[in-house]
């Protein structure tokens, strides 16, 4: 199944076509993942602005970029650790720990700063736990990220426990940091969440699109085997990976604890499986080597904006869940729906030829 | 003609290697129970071990059905929220239209092979990666049960009494319910070990392209597999229902981790190929002692996500471990009979 998807890239049709340069036509070059989200995106835009009047105010942004901006900062490093053909279900989890791990030391009187730094540090622990895990002794990923899953979670409630910091007797956050869930970037409408996104974004989507490091993980995800042999250190580029995981998700967590201006041990719970919806839906193959950020940054536009206009059209979250579902089923059925198509006329087309003799 | 016999030597060592998996998790078990009944004498009251039995039971019940799934190199991600609109479909028949109470587990079961019937349909004809798949249908199950509940919730009075006795009444001390679901898992247990079909389930696992090349019928057998697993996370949102005697939009949330989690303590490799219901029964029957323990042991209940957690990671290590030396073993004896 991977591998008649893998060996089916559009090189064979420009063959066929007859373009000695090995240029794709025009047509197919259009005919990608991401020319579709962006007519998706489109249409949701359209559709939200026909039936939420409050959908096209400047403030829809902001808050599109509150509610989003830390899930979507998750989905970056998500991205290259799919890329490489693994997961990392211990995101949100890690978003908790994070987030937890700020609150305990600030109940204890820690200066926000070094409080900050600890859980980044954390957040790289976990990580390198993962990563070791995962690189070093070979284990699958997804059954270990969901046992870490767990763990970070149950330490993050070992730290807090029913508490919700602050507390009775706490100072409260700082409010000049705490504002970046209330007010904008001056002069926009951008929320600081999503402008760190965007910062993100431009520089994974180099990383991953213009440098070698990128080109090691796209030929990981392809062919772990061959990759070892082209001298990618394979193992060496996983770990990393899930440092990397680890670390931007703690990041995520010091976040969205701003934001909220609040932190408890359960935040973000779940989340883990919507940052990877939006990384599938954003055309990023489970089996990894394939995917563009692009992708990914659209998929993040449709899903904010689409849930959004949800939530401002009084539709229940069940719905809401339906709808990303359905997503989801659309971002794999679409394009492996054309394939099965392609069988099919292929299975025609070999009928239909007189048989030799 | 010695040959042979070494091999045949050789390979049973591996196989009493790779049963003494689920001997390893009967003692784990034992051995938690031990620890924890010294500390606290209360531990083996016989109502703690009914809350024992019953709490393991529908893990395992759905890990059967994640093993078929999960042999054959897919895994089924919507069996909680499966579970939970089943539950709740039964409570709902239940209490509007009085529906007898064998039929209860007859709703349950339908409701999951729906389920089950769309997961595989998606996955073997469209050809789909299951994990995408059923990820979705968790969402849009979760998203169907939560619009058909709509802020309901059914009370136990709704709830005949004959139907939750399966939740607490006891034969020779055993929950009904556990009885129910080792039953299960002693006829899943004798099938996988017996049946064609269910042996074409590991060849497909251990390597697809060979197993399409001997003649099996891949995609019907993975359908199947969906379809069983999806109803047996339906019977366990019947019987979810008769262990809680009420029930709203949020049964089963989260269990298809606590699912996977069992089935991979209990030795089935994610990757397919390998593993058995009843090492995946024993898992689910070791992460609930111990979670047990830790509460009976007075340790903060904060810890036990931490502890299992922890567990969850030293199974998999372990199991990474034993499936090398079973490896080496194997290398070995090949290599000492070229020399001869």
């Amino acid at each position: 199944m991977t591998s008649e998807l893998a060996t089916r890239p559009s090189g064979d049709s420009a063959v066929l076509s007859g373009r000695a340069d090995g240029r794709q036509p025009l047509w197919r070059s259009l005919a990608r993942w991401e020319t579709g989200l962006v007519v998706v995106l489109v249409g949701v835009l359209i559709w939200a602005s026909v039936k939420s009047p409050t959908f096209t105010d400047p403030s829809t942004l902001f808050y599109i970029g509150v509610n989003t901006g830390y899930t979507a900062i998750m989905a970056l490093p998500m991205t290259f650790v799919v890329m490489t053909g693994e997961i990392d279900l211990s995101v949100a989890s890690m978003l908790g720990l994070a987030g937890s791990t700020v609150g305990y030391l600030w109940h204890h009187g820690w200066n926000i700063w070094a409080a900050f730094a600890v859980a980044l540090a954390v957040g790289v622990v976990g990580g390198a736990l993962n990563g070791v895990l995962v690189a070093r002794f070979g284990l699958p990923s997804i059954a270990v990220t969901i046992g870490t899953l767990t763990m970070f979670r149950g330490l993050a409630e070992v730290l807090l426990g029913s508490l919700t910091i602050p507390s009775l007797g706490d100072q409260q956050f700082p409010e000049w940091l705490t504002n970046i869930g209330v007010n904008s970037i001056p002069g926009s409408q951008l929320s600081w969440s999503m402008l760190l996104f965007v910062v993100l974004a431009v520089i994974f989507g180099v990383v991953l699109h213009v440098t070698p490091l990128g080109r090691a993980m796209v030929a990981i995800g392809l062919q772990p085997e061959a990759a070892k042999f082209a001298g990618i250190r394979v193992n060496r580029m996983k770990f990393w990976l899930f440092v990397l995981s680890g670390l931007i998700s703690a990041f995520a967590g010091i976040l969205v604890t701003l934001q909220q201006a609040s932190v408890s041990y359960n935040v973000g719970t779940g989340l883990e499986l919507n940052v990877v919806a939006i990384v599938l839906f954003g055309g990023v193959s489970i089996f990894g080597g394939r995917g563009t950020i692009l992708g990914v940054v659209l998929s993040v536009a449709i899903v904010g904006s689409l849930q959004m206009a949800l939530v401002q059209l009084n539709v229940s979250a069940d719905k809401q869940n339906i709808v990303t579902g359905v997503l989801l089923l659309i971002s794999v059925i679409v394009p492996n729906g054309a394939a099965a198509l392609r069988r099919a006329r292929d299975y025609l087309r070999r009928r239909a030829r007189p048989r030799p003799l | 003609m010695t040959a042979i016999a070494e091999r045949r030597a050789t390979s049973s060592v591996a196989l009493t290697i790779l049963r003494a998996r689920e001997v390893g998790l009967v003692l784990l078990i034992a051995l938690v129970v031990i620890v924890t009944t010294v500390h606290n004498p209360h531990f083996i009251d016989s109502n703690s071990i009914e809350q024992l039995l019953s709490g393991a039971a529908l893990i395992a019940l759905l890990g059967v059905g994640e093993t078929l799934v999960v042999v054959t190199r897919n895994v089924d991600l919507s069996v909680g929220s499966v579970l939970g609109l089943s539950a709740y479909v039964v409570g709902h028949q239940f209490k509007y239209d009085h529906i007898p109470v064998w039929s209860g587990f007859a709703i349950g079961i339908l409701v999951g092979v729906a389920a089950g019937v769309l997961n595989g349909f998606i996955v073997t004809f469209m050809r789909v990666p299951s994990l995408v798949v059923t990820l979705g249908m968790l969402y849009i199950i979760r998203g169907i049960d939560g619009v058909v509940v709509n802020g309901e919730r059914i009370d136990p009075e709704y709830i005949p009494t004959s139907f939750t006795a399966v939740g607490y009444k006891t034969l020779f001390g055993i929950p009904w319910l556990a009885i129910i679901v080792a039953v299960v898992v002693a006829i899943a247990g004798y099938a996988m070990r017996s049946f064609r079909a269910s042996r074409d389930l590991y060849a497909i696992g251990s390597n697809p392209a060979a197993a399409a090349l001997a003649g099996i019928h891949i995609q019907r057998r993975v359908f199947t597999a969906f379809v069983l697993s999806g109803a047996l996370a339906g019977l366990g949102g019947a019987l979810f229902l008769a262990l809680h005697t009420q029930i709203d939009n949020s049964g089963g949330i989260g269990y298809e981790l606590s699912v996977i989690a069992a089935v991979v303590v209990g030795g089935v490799a994610i990757f397919g190929g390998s593993g058995t219901v009843v090492g995946a029964a024993l898992g689910a029957l070791l992460l609930n002692t111990i979670n047990q323990a830790l509460v009976a042991s007075r340790i903060s209940a904060f810890w036990n996500q931490a502890i299992a957690g922890a567990l969850l990671l030293a199974a998999i290590a372990f199991d990474r471990w034993l499936s090398l030396r079973v490896t080496k073993t194997l290398q070995s004896a090949e290599g000492a009979h070229r020399d001869i």
